[in-house]
């Protein structure tokens, strides 16, 4: 196998896959550090946000790329009502009460795709399209989309976390909560932030997955494992780690093909998860331990 | 005709009541008494029907077993299989919040429905493995289900009263301790890490048993008998509902939540077939909602956790006179 080769059928879509568990790997990674639990219903939001994407396409006749800032826009605000509805009034229960509602709130939100959409695989348009040649790296034209979107999303969240008054508080709360409540900081916009930029994400991240494989009610459930790896991978409450982790994970799945077998693809992102707990918890990059 | 079918229902509800009970038994070990957030229950579930299988069925070509034995080996060996499962993992995550455990169990769960599909030389694949053999299966049908009735309440109470046992004898009253205050169980000297490892293990291992009564008694299994995120959560709001830290408050919400499942499903089976499968999902929403609901109005559940100890310390220490 030469070097094209390599790049072309293992790398490429190892960073493509990465780039989309990246976009959600981020949300988790906000709502780990600051909310403080591991939200279990961060696949099946993506999941939700790819097939919103869905009806705009099929009711519309939109291109998918029209649909997607709706998308985004859409799963962020049923984030904040979830949140709203059903995780509030457990904040000042221990943290794993909200995780477990979390299982549930997953659950729910898988059953309405069902219910709305059925249980088919379905896409977003139709038809084959040909990876083009760049100097022997061929890669088609969603790809990049692909790569690019998760740069730029990333890239102005990481602006704005380090930038502005918003960001900065979502920032303080994950690094010392009672210090940050004490300097005034309101803890309910702060949520609320989180949840939009958590929700969005998601949708951003299931998206993707469907404009590059296509759209099934358990796609999102079966991200969760590869994001939460990337997340821990990356340390808890580090963006930029997220980003890395997620690559990492992505391309690890994907070479993992080249020595056991297909079926336990995907093993690796558990692989990763479990290693990576039992060797540095804080991640590479040197993140929070819950 | 109508009464025996009505008996003969019944009959296997209770059984099925009886199996789901071992599990949310198995969970209030975990999580009642030792607060550790499982995830993958359809896991150790899967791990324990298996095993017993293989043990238990006569030789087979193209996989591995069966060894014929007697299905008592099969149900021990299924309960050291899952307790085997559960050890890494206990011994990797515990050490963290349980967040942590919630995310691995999940993945745990994926990695084994990943093996059962993709080895058949352990499993038999798709086909799963059947001619299991079923303890007074040879009876005639009615009689046949009494009996497995009458050997699963039988494991179901020798489970209760060991574990109720254990709950009120010293090892239950640290495993509260560990739970309520982690860092004062510590001061007081326990071993915090292997506490919680012993009850996830344990807990594991009834786990599996629970499976192994599940696939002796549908006499095979498939990769598709349980679907495991129903499953795990049909077990979970069980135990919520009926009263976490309270065993016979497990065994009550696994009746009520097995029966309420099992009677919409017959309600949903009789819609044209169009809503049919609609409902099926409808269903699954609403047990998702039920367990919200809970956690808001009814956190302690049907049965809540009984309050040991010195009940006149307790409740000077919350009004101070």
């Amino acid at each position: 196998m030469n070097l094209f080769e390599l790049l072309n059928f293992y790398v490429v879509p190892g960073i493509v896959l990465g780039s989309i568990y990246a976009l959600g790997a981020v949300g988790i990674t906000l709502i780990f550090a600051i909310l403080r639990y591991a939200h279990l219903a961060h696949g099946d939001m993506a999941t939700l946000g790819a097939f919103i994407a869905l009806a705009v396409v099929t009711s519309l006749g939109v291109s998918p790329y029209v649909a997607l800032p709706i998308a985004i826009l859409g799963t962020a605000a049923v984030a904040v009502g979830i949140d709203k509805v059903f995780y509030e009034h457990l904040r000042e229960r221990p943290k794993i009460v909200t995780v477990m509602a979390s299982l549930g709130i997953a659950l729910m939100i898988r059953a309405v795709v069902q219910v709305v959409w059925g249980v088919d695989t379905q896409t977003y348009t139709r038809g084959i399209v040909r990876p083009e040649d760049y100097f022997g790296i061929r890669i088609r034209d969603r790809e990049i989309y692909t790569i690019l979107a998760m740069v730029a999303l990333v890239g102005v969240l990481h602006v704005f976390l380090t930038r502005s008054k918003w960001g900065k508080a979502m920032r303080a709360m994950s690094d010392n909560p009672n210090l940050a409540l004490l300097s005034g900081i309101d803890n309910k916009k702060v949520v609320m932030l989180t949840w939009v930029i958590a929700g969005g994400l998601c949708a951003a991240s299931g998206f993707f997955l469907g404009i590059n494989t296509e759209l099934k009610s358990m796609m999102g459930w079966h991200m969760l494992l590869p994001m939460f790896a990337a997340a821990i991978l990356g340390g808890v409450g580090r963006v930029e780690g997220a980003v890395l982790g997620g690559l990492i994970v992505g391309i690890a799945e994907e070479l993992s093909v080249l020595v056991i077998p297909s079926e336990y693809k995907a093993a690796m992102a558990f692989a990763i998860l479990l290693f990576m707990l039992l060797v540095r918890p804080t991640g590479l990059l040197k993140g929070k331990v819950l | 005709m109508e009464f025996l079918g009505l008996v003969n229902y019944a009959l296997f509800m209770g059984i099925f009541i009886c199996i789901y009970a071992l599990l949310a038994l198995g969970l209030n070990i975990q999580w009642g008494f030792a607060g550790l957030f499982n995830a993958g229950i359809a896991g150790f579930f899967a791990v324990g029907a298996y095993t017993s299988a293989i043990v238990s069925t006569p030789p087979a070509d193209g996989r591995l077993g069966g060894f014929d034995l007697h299905f008592v080996f099969g149900w021990i060996a299924a309960m050291l299989a899952a307790a085997l499962v559960a050890w890494p993992i206990g011994k990797i995550c515990l050490r963290f919040r349980s967040d942590y455990l919630a995310i691995a169990s999940i993945g745990i769960a994926e990695i084994i429905r990943l093996v059962i599909k993709s080895e058949p030389v352990l499993t038999n694949g798709a086909r799963g493995i059947s001619s299991i053999p079923r303890p007074a299966g040879d009876l005639a049908y009615m009689e046949s289900q009494i009996a497995y009735l009458i050997i699963v309440l039988a494991v179901l109470i020798a489970a209760y009263v060991l574990v109720e046992r254990q709950f009120n004898a010293p090892w239950g009253r640290m495993m509260r301790a560990i739970r309520d205050n982690e860092d004062a169980a510590k001061a007081m000297g326990k071993d915090v890490e292997f506490r919680r490892l012993e009850a996830f293990i344990f807990g594991a291992a009834l786990m599996g048993l629970g499976g192994a009564l599940f696939a002796h008694f549908n006499r095979s299994i498939t990769p598709e008998a349980i679907d495991p995120m129903v499953a795990t959560f049909l077990i979970w709001i069980m135990l919520i509902l009926g009263g976490s830290g309270n065993n016979r408050g497990a065994i009550l919400g696994a009746a009520v939540v097995w029966i309420i499942w099992s009677v919409s499903e017959i309600a949903t089976d009789r819609l044209p077939h169009e809503y049919a499968v609609q409902a099926k999902y409808i269903r699954l929403f609403l047990i998702g909602l039920m367990l919200q609901l809970v956690l808001r109005f009814r956190p302690e559940g049907l049965l809540p956790e009984p309050l040991r100890g010195d009940q006149r310390a307790t409740k000077s220490g919350a009004d101070p006179r």
